[in-house]
């Protein structure tokens, strides 16, 4: 999530449109749409369910607007009502059992990281490529969903663990082992591609 | 103590989030400082981690905040109807 609705009093806000200012409610979500649309993507994994889900949270989310109670941040609440729209999205679809099948059943087992001599740092710029964020894209969607979800929440989204664990029902000390988790098997599948990817040419003409 | 390769691994990201107690820190920083393999792995981590999280990642599709938003528009003024 970005850090511009910090700038914002969202309580003010919310009470504005309760009382009837509606339009409001469209820049009240505005900083929102891409950490709600990135948690929609990470279950459905498929861009315009990932919208559908999106759009029917921030419907939800307007028309339970009154049961707000301010007791987490809104963005913390609107993603919540996004994974219980996904999840229950992912039930109707009848796919919940084939994605539970990807779960490791073994929550102990060590995850070994892809070993290499040394790493050449890729910059930020790389991302200018298209191939460069489908890649990380996909390597991402590729991570069973326990993982996949803590690590958005986590590393995407900047979530702290205490709001992690909560939004997912989970101890924190499981939210540390998944991310950690997350974080090697991300390593392991990414590694040798990413280096292969990183031209030898320089990223940055020094002039 | 000297802590071996596979155990560093398991240190890496309470390494990068800063939450390792100091004695393990120590035991870790020293397996780093001296083993090529276990820093390649944690430098290649955490550069994942940066570009995984930039914006340029998870783009909205097109017209993503369009749609949105006129669907939104529709609620409110049926909202609006129902209220009058």
């Amino acid at each position: 999530m970005n850090g511009s609705e910090s700038h914002r009093d969202e309580s003010k806000m919310i009470a504005a449109i309760l009382g009837g200012d509606t339009q409001l409610f469209h820049d009240l979500i505005r900083p929102y749409e891409r950490t709600v649309y990135v948690m929609a993507l990470s279950f459905m994994r498929n861009e315009s369910e990932a919208e559908d889900v999106s759009q029917e949270a921030f419907l939800q989310a307007f028309r339970k607007l009154d049961c707000f109670r301010g007791e987490s941040k809104f963005g913390t609440w609107l993603i919540s009502i996004t994974l219980n729209e996904a999840r229950g999205r992912l039930r109707r679809n009848k796919i919940l059992k084939m994605d539970s099948l990807d779960e490791p059943d073994d929550e102990d087992g060590h995850i070994s990281p892809a070993l290499l001599r040394d790493w050449k740092e890729i910059p930020s710029e790389a991302l200018e490529r298209k191939e460069m964020q489908q890649l990380l894209e996909s390597a991402v969607s590729e991570l069973p969903l326990i993982y996949r979800e803590t690590f958005l929440l986590r590393d995407v989204e900047e979530l702290s663990v205490a709001e992690t664990a909560e939004l997912l029902s989970i101890s924190i000390s499981l939210v540390k082992v998944r991310l950690h988790r997350a974080r090697m098997m991300l390593q392991r599948s990414l590694a040798a591609r990413l280096k292969a990817m990183n031209p030898k040419r320089r990223w940055f003409l020094w002039s | 103590m000297v802590l071996e390769c596979k155990h560093v691994w398991d240190y890496i990201s309470g390494y990068l989030d800063n939450t390792l107690p100091a004695d393990t820190l120590r035991l870790v920083q020293e397996h780093l400082d001296h083993c090529e393999i276990c820093s390649a792995v944690l430098d290649s981590t955490r550069n994942i981690l940066i570009l995984t999280a930039d914006d340029r990642v998870f783009e909205l599709p097109l017209g993503f905040s369009d749609r949105l938003h006129a669907r939104l528009d529709e609620e409110l003024n049926n909202r609006m109807q129902t209220s009058e």
